[in-house]
């Protein structure tokens, strides 16, 4: 009788202390507005704690080494990805980026010393839409297809794993990606399940689009809808633009682009929804340009840029540039992604290729295996509506769903870290 | 007294624009079997003026010099820029940059002067005072701690102030984006604060020696400081952009 009392007591102990560690807050996130968390930078009291520095190794792959660049890509020497490494033997995670990042953009550093604080090497690889990809690592040159990118991205991986060989003791392989990153993580996992270099114990989708057309034709529509009179009248949105910054500057005494001025100027005038939709739209447009003008020159040219010329390093690209950002995401798949897929298969119509292009093509795989976990929110500004719900279902109870947070907005966050760092443990749900 | 380092590389680079300009074509080559693309310029964009277009005849030129800067960063500057942050401890860097800054605070009184900003002037004047005092030769900053902040104000700025336009971009070597005008007003700054060092009879200015090192430092420093890499975007339209965004500051710091 006396034993049990001091078992119950002592359980009662463990429980007090252990409670309020265990019972989390719930999740707040400071911007309910998707434009606003999509764009804006959290404030740092929002932000997980993460180590300034980490060992980290850059180094440069040649999947296609015979392969001859351009002269007009005079500066590019391979595509560039990077180690974080341990000193110990430790799992190694693998990292894509979003459309149009690099390894070393803001959220893959962010993601790097994340999981370099949770104990895992970490390798970074720029996405398939970058353009030093696509002149390096792109067997076909017209990225944007799944199953090509994936296939790319697995033989980027495989040299790169051999290249930090030497230096790093793996355990076991694990993938992640974010944005585009996130829907092409999928589909390497699924042609790892043939290929088997890898195993991955666990990949996770970090806010992936359900189907790759529905995204970008939202993306493109943000720059028609908010920057009055479409993207043909940009210099008057812009010379707008400056105008406020210079007038912000007068009011605020100084000027400068750090996250404290940025939030202070957002304290004092909190940006328009249309206004940041427009960065949005303006920022996808940007990455889009460099990838169809990247793509086109490698093939020889033909859509933005004449076919058969030579450039070179003093060669103007001003107008190439504002053709590339004249021609929507949605153009470059009907005027030049589709033909191309058309001339290799005459039977494949667009609709066929929009539906392959999606979660929904593989997502017999996605519901059998168990491995694979979704990161998403609800207000999403990439996703069509009752695409997250579908992903939900698909998911089940491997899908974490944040109310708020917008595209990517949250990753920072030290709920989302968290719960990224605890799903490679395998300690979520 | 020699030349400033500045006004030699900024006549060198004059002499070297004249050769290198005959020799520059910024449209591509045609070959025989060249073809109109799909998406022709003339179809496609019906603006009197995009925002990546700024006045620019010196383009082939512009885009040589700034793939020597890539490479002069590449092999020379940076490498050194490495050194001197690997040699020396993060506390004396921000000392360092202290230092100079407070030196620099002439041209932001003479300019804020110029522009008959009295306000802006007197902080100036302020700062240096606090920084040479209590910051000790300007080692520190402490007029910053108390929120009386940099005025920083250029010849460059105060000829747009007056009304000069920008004049055509340039891409100098080394110093980077830049146009006419404020071409010119960096060999203005740098004459008037050469002159004024001379006339002061600074013995330290007096010695060759120390004027090189305080240059080569200052440079160093300002490399250090500023983390923007050649090609580090990876776009193919950085040029472009650069070239949009050092118009657009500049145009915001003149209004200012």
């Amino acid at each position: 009788m006396r034993k049990m009392f001091l078992l119950a007591l002592a359980i009662f102990i463990m429980c007090m202390l252990v409670g309020p560690a265990v019972a989390e807050k719930p999740y707040f996130f400071p911007y309910v507005n998707p434009y606003e968390a999509t764009v804006m930078e959290v404030p740092a009291v929002y932000e997980a704690e993460l180590p300034e520095k980490v060992p980290t190794k850059v180094f440069r792959v040649h999947p296609f080494p015979e392969r001859k660049v351009p002269d007009v890509f005079w500066y590019d020497q391979g595509l560039e990805c990077s180690l974080v490494y341990q000193k110990d033997e430790a799992p190694l995670i693998f990292i894509i980026a979003g459309t149009g990042a690099r390894y070393n953009s803001p959220k893959m550093i962010h993601m790097q010393k994340a999981f370099y604080q949770a104990g895992y090497h970490v390798i970074s690889i720029s996405s398939p839409t970058y353009s030093s990809f696509i002149i390096n690592a792109s067997k076909s040159m017209v990225p944007g297809d799944l199953n090509d990118d994936a296939e790319d991205l697995y033989r980027v991986m495989k040299i790169a794993l051999d290249k930090v060989k030497s230096k790093v003791k793996v355990t076991d392989f694990y993938l992640t990606g974010y944005s585009l990153g996130g829907i092409q993580s999928a589909y390497i996992s699924l042609l790892d399940e043939t290929e088997k270099q890898f195993n991955f114990k666990r990949v996770l989708l970090i806010n992936p689009p359900a189907n790759l057309y529905n995204s970008v034709s939202r993306l493109d529509q943000l720059l028609n809808d908010n920057i009055p009179g479409g993207i043909k009248n940009l210099n008057v949105w812009y010379q707008n633009l400056l105008e406020s910054f210079s007038s912000l500057y007068a009011e605020m005494g100084y000027f400068d682009l750090s996250g404290d001025f940025i939030y202070k100027a957002y304290k004092r005038h909190p940006p328009r929804e249309d206004f940041l939709a427009s960065l949005v739209g303006l920022s996808f447009a940007l990455s889009s340009a460099d990838m169809m003008f990247t793509a086109d020159v490698m093939r020889g040219g033909g859509y933005i840029t004449p076919k058969n010329v030579k450039m070179n390093n003093s060669t103007s690209l001003t107008r190439y540039a504002m053709v590339g950002l004249r021609t929507a995401f949605t153009d470059y798949f009907h005027e030049y992604f589709y033909p191309y897929f058309h001339a290799k298969n005459p039977d494949l119509t667009e609709q066929e290729l929009i539906d392959q292009l999606s979660l929904n093509h593989i997502e017999k795989y996605l519901r059998s295996s168990k491995k694979i976990g979704l990161l998403h929110n609800q207000d999403d500004i990439i996703m069509a509506p009752g695409e997250v719900d579908y992903l939900h279902g698909v998911f089940g109870n491997r899908a974490q769903i944040y109310p708020t947070g917008g595209h990517c907005g949250n990753m920072n966050h030290p709920d989302v870290v968290r719960f990224m760092v605890n799903f490679f443990d395998g300690q979520e749900g | 007294m020699t030349e400033s380092i500045q006004v030699k590389m900024l006549l060198l680079m004059t002499v070297l624009s004249i050769l290198l300009l005959s020799g520059c074509s910024t449209i591509p080559k045609n070959t025989a079997d060249t073809q109109p693309p799909l998406r022709q310029f003339e179809d496609v964009v019906h603006t009197e003026q995009g925002a990546v277009e700024v006045s620019d005849p010196l383009e082939g030129f512009n885009r040589g010099v700034y793939r020597f800067n890539y490479y002069f960063d590449k092999f020379i500057f940076l490498p050194i820029v490495g050194v001197y942050t690997f040699i020396m401890p993060d506390y004396a860097e921000d000392r360092v940059s202290n230092f100079i800054d407070n030196i620099y605070e002439f041209s932001n009184f003479t300019n804020n002067l110029l522009q008959l900003k009295f306000k802006a002037t007197g902080i100036t004047l302020a700062r240096f005072a606090i920084n040479t005092t209590v910051g000790i030769a300007g080692l520190w900053d402490p007029a910053t701690s108390m929120n009386i902040r940099r005025q920083p104000e250029d010849f460059g700025q105060t000829l747009g102030h007056y009304g000069v336009g920008n004049g055509p971009y340039l891409v100098l070597p080394v110093f980077g984006p830049s146009n006419l005008r404020d071409t010119a007003g960096l060999v203005v700054d740098s004459m008037a604060f050469t002159y004024v060092a001379k006339e002061l009879e600074s013995d330290w200015m007096e010695d060759n020696d120390i004027r090189l090192i305080f240059s080569a430092l200052t440079a160093v420093d300002k490399r250090k400081r500023q983390p923007f890499r050649y090609h580090g975007t990876g776009s193919p339209f950085e040029y472009d952009l650069v070239r949009m965004l050092y118009t657009a500051q500049r145009k915001i710091l003149v209004e200012n």
